[in-house]
């Protein structure tokens, strides 16, 4: 797709949608949000970018490849889960630092969980969609 | 801290390495085959920490039952994990030779420990709707195990097979939520309480019969059995021994487990109808393996046959029964998983899963030959091998006249002794076909014709396999022990109920 109006937008777009992803994960505890709806909203930056420039582009703006990311996203939910186990709890038992800090608000092992969820999700949505599409463009 | 958490990590750490080194074959084959040998592990550590009885409860995230999720470790459980790891472990070196470097690549034993952690889990939780999830982990896996390749008759395969457990699916989540709207809860052993206290008995009974479509759509029970032998030759080897083993095994486990602890309030009709199901199940199975050529045809319509016998096991419902059925499936999925396994190795060598094709191995391959009559004899219920202790426990069951399904009982028990002749009939029809009769043009079956690296990757399952079914012929007392056990537990599940609900102090 060539148009000029698309590229020019996703350009702004894409960062605005990663900072919102974020802000999604970060408030996703408490309030609607957190990582599934982060990564799909992260993903959805790069397939913008992708409508609008092609998947070869999307796929060097992305850098990694989207399979790392889903590796990598269940490594630190395991992690997530993990630490409870540390502390001689549970597997997947919450651990709060008290201190509550500006933005985020409390640090815990369930915001390391969710990180994972969003990186999976992320890679997850990116693999697929970056699979349709190519194939689209084979033909 | 006690195994069963490591049950369900394990397999999903495997998994997550897998994914992360998709690109280096050495790390995939490393992590995977490495992955099971740990599972195999923590499941024998399991094993010990529940053979004394106990009931081993987790609480994921500390929060208490029945309002978070728990993982329970009963002997079932354990017995059912610890065959499960073995199965793993054995089709993943299997896979080191079968496995051609794409699907390696596409990430094969990725999925492998997905699915085992879909297994695990469904084995290892006491939770209705969690139970739900871990099936979906493990069909999605397989899905894609079973696709993995993009053959054409893969394809073809994997279409009814996910078509058909979707629908499964779909009634097992419909049949969760009329629970959970009856009684408020998910957790099993709150249910087996509130159940009781807070459901129509009519309403229950009706609940069970969504659970019963459900779960035997997934075991292939009669009527319902159709997509297995449609799809289970499509795949490559390994991944049908694994599907083989343990897919419908996990159905027939959610059927014991939901009509030991939950569903026991009308027994004489809910097991009833299993009764009856059990039985169309064996005849179905075992007459459509009769007109089979195709090695892993036969074998499926096996696989619906001997399901038949553990849900008749089950629907009896006296402890020897019950017994008799847990036994009935160690036995089952250890040879069930060989004999596939098996069809590989013949499959390799003649180039062919054809009976009528294939021919000459007892000339070729006389160990091979000895490897296949151990499983194939067992499944037929010679003495002494584990398939006859097995067989005899679910027909003294039905004789003994302790049911309270009288005159039935004894019907059912006829058939299994009928229909464990037929089996042997096809097992005979194997081993005249593929090692008596002379080999055909084209199909010669060459000593050297594997690499003698490969060829110790596959027989060396094979042969692991066929040691450990000679150990339960030899010692069924043992595992028998063992059983029975896990079957007291089951119908008394006090100790169940009490574990899981008890207080955290």
């Amino acid at each position: 797709m060539n148009s000029v109006i698309l590229v020019t937008v996703s350009r702004l777009l894409t960062g605005l949608l990663l900072v919102f992803s974020v802000f999604l994960l970060l408030r996703g505890h408490n309030l609607p949000g957190g990582g599934f709806a982060g990564g799909l909203v992260a993903a959805s930056a790069f397939v913008l970018h992708a409508l609008a420039n092609g998947f070869p582009s999307a796929r060097r703006l992305l850098g990694v490849p989207p399979r790392l990311l889903i590796g990598f996203g269940l490594a630190v939910a395991i992690l997530g889960g993990v630490a409870g186990m540390l502390a001689g709890r549970p597997f997947l038992t919450g651990l709060w630092d008290k201190t509550p800090l500006p933005v985020i608000g409390k640090l815990g092992t369930p915001l390391l969980f969710d990180a994972g969820v969003y990186f999976t999700v992320f890679g997850v949505v990116c693999l697929i969609v970056f699979s349709l599409g190519e194939e689209g463009e084979e033909d | 801290m006690n195994a069963v958490t490591f049950a369900i990590l394990t397999p999903l750490v495997a998994a997550t390495l897998c994914m992360l080194t998709l690109r280096s074959g050495v790390a995939q084959r490393l992590f995977g085959v490495g992955g099971m040998a740990v599972l195999l592990l923590v499941a024998v550590r399991l094993m010990s920490e529940v053979a004394d009885g106990s009931v081993l409860v987790v609480r994921f995230g500390d929060w208490p039952a029945p309002f978070g999720i728990v993982l329970v470790g009963d002997l079932l459980s354990g017995i059912m994990v610890l065959v499960s790891a073995i199965i793993g472990l054995a089709v993943a070196v299997y896979s080191l030779a079968d496995i051609d470097a794409r699907r390696e690549r596409f990430g094969y034993y990725t999925f492998l420990h997905f699915m085992m952690l879909g297994v695990c889990g469904s084995f290892l939780t006491g939770d209705i709707f969690n139970m739900f999830v871990w099936f979906e982990v493990m069909l999605i896996s397989s899905f894609v195990l079973m696709s993995l390749g993009g053959e054409r008759p893969q394809m073809e395969g994997a279409v009814k097979y996910v078509t058909l457990n979707l629908i499964s699916s779909s009634l097992f989540l419909a049949a969760c939520g009329i629970l959970y709207g009856q009684t408020g809860t998910l957790n099993m052993a709150d249910l087996a309480v509130r159940s009781r206290e807070y459901m129509r008995p009519e309403l229950l009974t009706m609940t069970a019969m969504l659970f019963l479509v459900a779960f035997g759509l997934k075991a292939a029970m009669f009527p319902l059995f159709f997509w297995l032998p449609a799809s289970y030759h499509t795949p490559p080897v390994a991944v049908s021994a694994v599907f083989a083993g343990l897919l419908t095994k996990v159905g027939v486990y959610a059927l014991i487990r939901t009509f030991t602890l939950i569903f026991t309030n009308d027994v004489v009709f809910t097991h009833g109808l299993l009764l009856g199901l059990a039985g169309a199940t064996m005849i179905a199975g075992v007459l459509g393996a009769m007109i089979q050529f195709d090695f892993r045809r036969l074998l499926s319509f096996h696989i619906v046959s001997q399901i038949g016998y553990m849900v008749l096991g089950l629907a009896l419902f006296t402890p020897l029964a019950v017994a008799a059925t847990v036994f009935y499936i160690f036995h089952h999925i250890v040879v069930k998983a060989n004999l596939f396994l098996i069809s590989g190795i013949t499959a390799r060598y003649g180039g062919t899963f054809d009976l009528k094709k294939l021919g000459g191995f007892y000339a070729a391959l006389p160990l091979l030959a000895l490897l296949f009559f151990i499983p194939a004899m067992s499944l037929g219920g010679i003495p002494p091998l584990s398939g006859f202790f097995a067989k005899f426990g679910i027909v003294k069951a039905g004789l003994a006249g302790d049911t309270v399904f009288g005159g039935w009982a004894v019907v059912l028990a006829v058939v299994a002794l009928a229909v464990g002749l037929l089996t042997l009939f096809s097992m005979t029809k194997i081993w005249a076909e593929v090692f008596w009769k002379a080999p055909t043009e084209g199909h010669v079956p060459h000593g050297g014709a594997i690499p003698a690296g490969e060829k110790f990757l596959l027989f060396a399952p094979v042969a692991a396999l066929a040691a450990l079914t000679l150990a339960i012929s030899f010692f069924p007392q043992y595992f028998f022990d063992f059983a029975a056990r896990a079957a007291e537990q089951l119908l008394h599940p006090e100790t169940y109920i009490k574990a899981v609900l008890e207080p955290v102090p």
